[in-house]
């Protein structure tokens, strides 16, 4: 931060603004930040709200007067949401893996700069980043390799993002080149130099480049509803469409527990925040890489 | 997004020698042979090809393939005989563009409509919000006010849509909140004179925090001088806002708008297609629904190529002329001129 150097002069009191453009700022930014956190709160309060407050309030609660996880219960006893949120993991872990195995081997042959033939496919990777081929033409490619009604299509057409090659790339090209030296002096090849050197040293960028890839893998849904036509094979994020944008309840036997009905809010709130709470999960700790992440690859290139 | 222009000098791969001189002071340097040239990169790169193969094959096959594809644009396309057996039209599906096809207007008019609403909304959005962050004093509610307002950024278009459909739709938290107060409830959700409203507050509310990253770094490398200078020069914190920081931001800014256009036939579509249905075509189609819809739904398949066709030229010289025009004026765009 090139502006630290200006924080004493801060202090002394030149540049500090007047009272009264601190505290609007404070408001503007508090008003900004409730507005991020209080749908999720209110979405979280309602997945665990009972019906009595639920019905009292109209619809979404701030706060569940006596909490049940019943709404949880009945949505992952078993039935489609239940299917539907392990094909989303299962979707997301093997696509991720794949993602982050083909573009790290990528990036590693693309940052070596005796590469034959790099210049052409460097070209070619960078090139996709100005256009993207039309969803007709796509949709026939996914038709054509014969991977309609698979679950491969939530995964192939995605596999390789160009921007996140770029920016692991960015991150091998940084790698001390007297590391590799010494390694390559010792004996080792090129898949030892990577496995080795420029893998361990990368971890905070894969960290952030993973997340990325699993991000996108989680939150598709159009891939989805181009390349399924069978609804059995649904990710969460189609049926999170169906029952919770377009309305429709969700019957006893399709939730797969006959026995109770937990309030029909409750339970769209709560896949709702099924759909949200892996994201939470891995964010508090890959959040500090971002900017890195990100801006290796804007800027840097 | 700089493309890179400088390669990483120093071969130093010790393999690579065989390119240099043979031995020490003896006979001058033999040029390699063309075969000899490629003998060597065999040896020494099939690991990395190995390496890049995969990769390469995914960008071939879902990025070059489909190119192949939009051959249909001039085919009267059917699934059943495939690309082989369909008949050719010639430019036929084009004329939906060029006779002006009621239902191919709409579209083209709404998705201009949109770009200009977002352009002039959404754009100096995180703008705003970076330079707010930026003059923040202290470092730790900087930190705390990114780290939330990044997060809506990783939400899907359908946890979104679904979360705004909650808020403000009819039996939503504002409008029960109106009701029980006594007052008319508000019809956002599903009203078409509210939806360009709609969709550009959805886009700032999830985008804006993530896009100040970037404004934020460029603030940051502002040397602090330039700030004293001016202040030295009698500059308040207007007047340095002004003629210190907007001007380090214009590279950036320009560089963005560019991206920017060649994205302008281009609007959220998934956010889109997701609220399509409860507010209708008429406000709601742009290109990228009306290709969906009429491609994939409809059936028409050489057509909806077509329009796709046309939106992805149109979107690549836009970008091309818009970066010429910045290098006109002695920015530098996207990419160097070499």
């Amino acid at each position: 931060m090139a502006r630290t150097a200006m924080r004493p002069r801060l202090i002394d009191g030149q540049y500090r603004p007047h009272p009264g453009i601190r505290a609007l700022k404070g408001i503007v930014l508090t008003i900004t930040c409730a507005l991020v956190i209080a749908p999720f709160v209110a979405i979280v309060a309602t997945s665990l709200a009972d019906q009595q407050q639920i019905a009292r309030a109209g619809g979404m609660v701030l706060w569940p007067e006596t909490a049940s996880l019943s709404a949880y219960t009945a949505i992952l006893s078993g039935g489609v949401i239940t299917r539907a949120a392990v094909v989303s993991v299962g979707v997301t872990v093997v696509g991720t893996s794949l993602s982050l195995f083909v573009s790290t081997l990528l990036a590693y042959a693309l940052s070596r700069p005796y590469m034959a033939g790099r210049g052409v496919m460097l070209w070619l990777l960078l090139a996709t980043l100005l256009f993207t081929p039309g969803m007709i033409p796509t949709y026939l490619t996914v038709k054509q390799l014969g991977l309609i009604d698979s679950w491969w299509a939530l995964i192939l057409p995605m596999a390789v993002s160009a921007f996140n090659v770029i920016v692991i790339r960015a991150f091998f090209q940084n790698v001390p080149g007297e590391l590799i030296d010494s390694a390559r002096i010792d004996g080792a090849n090129e898949w030892m130099v990577f496995s080795r050197i420029c893998i361990p040293l990368s971890k905070a960028v894969l960290a952030v480049v993973g997340l990325f890839y699993a991000v996108g893998y989680w939150n598709n849904f159009f891939n989805a509803l181009l390349y399924l036509n069978d609804s059995s094979m649904w990710p969460l994020q189609l049926v999170l469409r169906t029952y919770v944008i377009n309305g429709s309840a969700l019957s006893s036997d399709e939730l797969g527990s006959p026995t109770e009905m937990p309030p029909g809010d409750a339970i769209q709130m709560a896949i709702l925040v099924i759909s949200i709470v892996p994201i939470l999960c891995v964010y508090p700790f890959l959040q500090k890489h971002f900017a890195k992440g990100v801006l290796t690859g804007a800027v840097k290139g | 997004m700089a493309l890179p222009t400088t390669t990483r000098s120093g071969k130093r791969n010790p393999d690579t020698a065989p390119t240099g001189r043979q031995g020490a002071g003896g006979a001058p340097p033999r040029r390699l042979t063309r075969r000899e040239r490629i003998a060597v990169a065999v040896r020494r790169d099939w690991m990395l090809w190995l390496f890049a193969l995969p990769g390469m094959t995914l960008i071939l096959l879902f990025q070059y393939l489909p190119l192949a594809n939009n051959v249909i644009a001039f085919q009267d396309y059917l699934p059943f005989l495939g690309i082989s057996g369909s008949p050719w039209v010639a430019f036929d599906n084009f004329s939906v563009i060029t006779s002006g096809d009621p239902a191919f207007l709409n579209a083209l008019v709404n998705t201009l409509l949109i770009t200009l609403v977002q352009t002039a909304f959404v754009f100096p959005a995180p703008i705003a919000l970076a330079l707010l962050l930026n003059s923040l004093v202290s470092e730790r509610i900087k930190r705390s006010v990114q780290s939330i307002l990044y997060l809506p950024h990783f939400l899907s278009w359908v946890i979104v849509v679904s979360v705004f459909q909650q808020v403000l739709g009819g039996s939503g938290m504002i409008n029960n909140f109106l009701r029980s107060r006594g007052f008319e409830a508000l019809d956002i959700i599903g009203n078409p004179d509210a939806f360009l409203a709609l969709i550009t507050s959805q886009v700032i509310w999830k985008d804006t925090g993530w896009a100040t990253i970037l404004f934020l770094a460029v603030l940051a490398t502002i040397p602090s001088e330039l700030y004293e200078a001016s202040s030295l020069d009698g500059a308040g914190r207007m007047r340095q806002m002004w003629h210190v920081t907007l001007p380090g931001l214009r590279a950036i800014i320009i560089l963005l708008l560019i991206l920017r256009l060649g994205d302008a036939l281009t609007v959220g579509f998934e956010q889109i297609i997701l609220l399509q249905p409860a507010v209708g075509r008429d406000v709601s189609e742009v290109l990228d629904t009306y290709v969906y819809n009429h491609g994939v739904l409809g059936g028409n398949w050489g057509v909806s190529a077509a329009v796709g066709l046309v939106k992805g030229v149109v979107g690549v010289v836009l970008v091309l002329g818009a970066n010429k025009l910045a290098h006109i004026f002695g920015e530098e765009g996207v990419y160097r001129r070499g």
